[in-house]
């Protein structure tokens, strides 16, 4: 019974998607109030019945329901209830509707946050985002319906994926997916600003806080899933190139392009039509990521059996979507005026810079990404692109990037003597060059230049972030005026700048440290025997069975030695079975520590008590994720940036760069 | 051409230039890390290049896999229903690599026909079939009952 009201609300939630993506647009343009005002009604009502529908779904994994098909596959009695409830989200069907459930939730948190904003565009942007949810409720309508019953009734369900049986992945795709359908946000800004024709600094206004919040959502997200292959995945890799890997980090390139971009609209009136090309772009690059994922086209890791019905379906929204938004943008970005004027050098052409940077950037991935389907398309052979070529587009322009990061924040707006920005940055320069040269000769380590250009780029990020905040606190004087900026308008935005880009210069020391000096081998080890890695000593004390909720396993204990002989770590490395799938799992011991990390999983057993092993020592590799928690946070401070708030209050639309702003918000 | 213009211009045509010398070494590159699919038959006719990376992927066949005295040296066959390659490798198989599996194999292609690998793909899904392995196995059958696709399947 409860399936079918699940069901049913599924149905209700779609015929108020279509009410949402057709009334209040008609509305607006025909000046209709009355049909305008449905907008919030029907998003909070649509939003109520995908809620609905997924507790529906939710309690049938509870109450293990294994009539309905979709929880007698990824479903079972004795699944952890942690992981009964994530299960709904770990397959196609269920992580579909998790999608729609959270595309509503952002519907209503627009409604709910946007009370200021006028009527009319409030109604064309729910409006453009019930027409994104009537593409997806309709896609799991009918093609891929969670809650599709089965006969006969299976007596005990096929169990989740035990990779999926983990805290990390169980909030991962939440997570991703509020970035990617946040991004969604941004994008019905965009198109209700292009159907208004009303592009403006308060349209950038209003649509940043919502993209910063998704771009926080999205960097989360990836993090997650990393640091979980990382200790998942038993193999110590902590990013692949994978295509659904790709598929998430080019939306994210965008959207970091996205939020710097909307700074310069909204500061400066400049890039309009600029960024709104980059909001159609963001949420397009999601949605083809969603097509990778379920369509099954491209050999990944993530990828679900294949099947072209939904492939197709996705296809051709994607075309809709990115096809119509495109032709919306041909017809009416013209008629956008251009807006603040700027010199040949100052921090507009910088944002601009860092703007190409990452698209073009993206442009690799995505041609990488890609390439094996145009290839197979063309019949010209089955390839896959090596893992080398992504990382080595990445390596080649992101330090670029990096340069452009440590001028941006210290150059004026609209006109920089770059005399004078060399002389601000002279001594940031030879630091971060005295840094490079020093770390890449052999004096602490083996020496690499790698490790000298990391340490370069970082010193030159940290030193532009000092010398900014040293001449945001040339006239706060006094910790009272210095508490005071803390709270004051633009700050949010200021701070959550200076900590995310700080997040960037760990994150360089990370990925290049760990890259460079990992050291990793396999090895057959038996009981007792000892092995020299990396200034350590591991010693094999053999394996045991032990006995997991759902899963049997053999427990190897590694313990770990320092080059003094002191005991560093125990380590109990599981090779797992899980009962109902029969399949095995690693399970990796870690000793997680800020400068390293230790790492060893269970290969197979050989006989005689002797297991293959594999052994690695990750230096710096926390830092990768410590980085990108501090990008995060960077984020979210600047979302909830107090001029947000106030702005509602405020006349909207003031004109581009008004005197005041600019002395109070200073180098914001 | 207004002064203004001008140098709008002369960003802009910085910037293309710029793009336009990445672009061009990133598609060398690219070339360089193709990575190509053969399927056993393929490497059998010789069709395969040799001392380059390419990808390789089958079927692995039942009672083919053989570990050395070093514990870590692994053999086996993988097929396609028509011909065997005999893949090695040394590490640590991935947790779903079993007889009979779909798996994809990237290294090098030796002299005497042996595929030596540095990476061996099994995936997570195991109902999942590498798309490439699907159809090299499909190919063979298609080509023993000797009939189109469409009837067949």
């Amino acid at each position: 019974m409860i399936p079918e009201l699940g069901n049913f609300a599924l149905i209700l939630a779609l015929c108020l998607a279509v009410v949402l993506a057709t009334v209040p647009m008609i509305g607006s343009l025909t000046n209709t109030p009355g049909w305008v005002a449905l907008a919030r009604p029907a998003a909070l009502g649509q939003f109520t019945f995908l809620l609905i529908s997924f507790g529906c779904l939710v309690n049938a994994f509870l109450t293990n329901d294994f009539s309905v098909l979709y929880v007698a596959q990824h479903g079972n009695t004795q699944l952890p209830t942690i992981y009964k409830v994530s299960a709904v989200w770990g397959a196609h069907e269920g992580s579909l509707l998790l999608w729609a459930l959270i595309l509503g939730t952002w519907t209503v948190a627009v409604s709910l946050f946007s009370r200021k904003l006028p009527a009319e565009l409030l109604a064309r942007v729910l409006s453009v985002m019930g027409m994104i949810s009537i593409g997806f409720i309709s896609f799991m309508l009918f093609t891929s319906n969670p809650f599709d019953r089965v006969f006969p009734v299976p007596l005990e369900g096929g169990d989740l994926n035990p990779l999926l049986q983990d805290f990390g992945l169980a909030i991962h795709p939440p997570m991703l997916y509020m970035g990617y359908v946040g991004l969604s946000v941004a994008f019905s800004f965009a198109i209700a600003a292009l159907i208004g024709g009303k592009l403006d600094a308060a349209w950038a206004r209003w649509s940043r806080p919502w993209t910063l919040i998704a771009w926080v959502f999205l960097t989360i997200g990836i993090a997650l899933g990393s640091w979980w292959a990382y200790y998942e995945l038993g193999w110590g890799g902590w990013w692949f190139w994978d295509p659904v890997e790709n598929a998430s980090f080019m939306p994210w390139l965008v959207a970091t392009a996205l939020i710097h971009s909307l700074a310069v609209t909204e500061k400066r009136g400049a890039f309009k039509r600029w960024t709104v090309l980059l909001a159609l772009l963001a949420f397009s690059l999601s949605l083809l990521g969603t097509f990778l994922v379920r369509s099954g086209v491209l050999t990944s890791v993530h990828s679900f059996a294949a099947d072209p019905e939904r492939g197709l379906f996705i296809l051709v929204f994607l075309c809709i979507v990115i096809g119509g938004s495109l032709m919306l943008y041909a017809w009416r970005a013209p008629d956008v005026t251009s807006g603040g004027k700027f010199d040949l050098f100052c921090r507009e052409t910088l944002l601009l810079g860092n703007n190409v940077l990452l698209i073009v950037i993206t442009a690799f991935i995505l041609l990488g990404t890609l390439a094996p389907l145009i290839y197979d398309a063309m019949g010209w052979g089955k390839i896959s692109v090596g893992f080398p070529w992504f990382t080595a587009m990445f390596v080649i322009f992101s330090p670029f990037l990096v340069v452009l990061m440590g001028m941006g924040p210290l150059a004026r707006w609209k006109k920089q003597d770059p005399g004078a920005l060399a002389r601000q940055l002279r001594m940031g320069l030879l630091l971060s060059i005295a840094g490079g040269v020093l770390f890449a000769l052999p004096l602490f380590h083996e020496g690499s230049i790698w490790i000298g250009l990391a340490v370069a780029l970082s010193l030159w990020l940290l030193s532009s972030l000092v010398l900014s905040l040293r001449q945001r606190f040339k006239y706060r004087k006094g910790l009272a005026s210095v508490l005071k900026d803390f709270g004051a308008r633009g700050s949010g935005s200021y701070y959550g700048m200076i900590i995310a880009h700080l997040g960037v210069a760990i994150f360089i020391i990370g990925i290049t440290y760990v890259t460079q000096f990992e050291v990793e081998q396999d090895i057959r080890m038996s009981p007792g025997q000892t092995v020299e890695l990396a200034g350590h000593t591991f010693r094999f004390d053999g394996a045991k069975a032990v006995q997991g909720p759902n899963y049997r396993a053999d427990q190897g204990t590694i313990r770990v030695f320092n080059s003094d002989g002191k005991e560093v770590a125990i380590l109990s490395p599981e090779k797992r079975i899980y009962t109902v799938q029969t399949r095995p799992m690693t399970e990796a011991g870690i000793d997680p520590g800020l400068m390293r990390d230790i790492y060893v999983s269970l290969g197979e057993t050989l006989g005689n008590g002797d297991w293959s092993l594999r052994l690695y020592y990750k230096p710096f590799v926390r830092w990768i994720w410590l980085g990108c928690i501090l990008m995060g946070l960077g984020g979210l401070l600047a979302a909830v940036d107090r001029r947000y708030r106030m702005a509602a209050l405020r006349k909207p639309a003031a004109a581009p760069g008004v005197p005041d702003r600019l002395a109070t918000e200073g180098r914001g | 051409m207004t002064p203004k213009r001008k140098k709008r211009m002369m960003l802009i045509g910085l910037m293309l230039a710029g793009v336009a010398v990445a672009a061009g070494f990133a598609l060398k590159a690219f070339n360089e890390n193709l990575m190509f699919f053969y399927t056993p038959s393929d490497v059998m006719a010789g069709e395969a290049p040799t001392g380059r990376m390419i990808r390789v992927g089958g079927l692995v066949t039942t009672g083919s896999v053989e570990r050395q005295s070093d514990g870590l040296t692994v053999q086996f066959d993988v097929t396609d229903n028509d011909k065997t390659v005999t893949i090695q490798y040394t590490g640590i198989l991935p947790d779903l690599f079993r007889e009979g599996q779909g798996i994809v194999a990237h290294g090098k292609l030796q002299e005497d026909q042996l595929f030596v690998a540095d990476e061996v793909l099994a995936k997570h899904d195991e109902n999942y079939m590498p798309p490439e392995v699907a159809d090299a196995l499909k190919a063979t059958h298609d080509a023993a009952v000797g009939g189109s696709t469409d009837k067949v399947n």
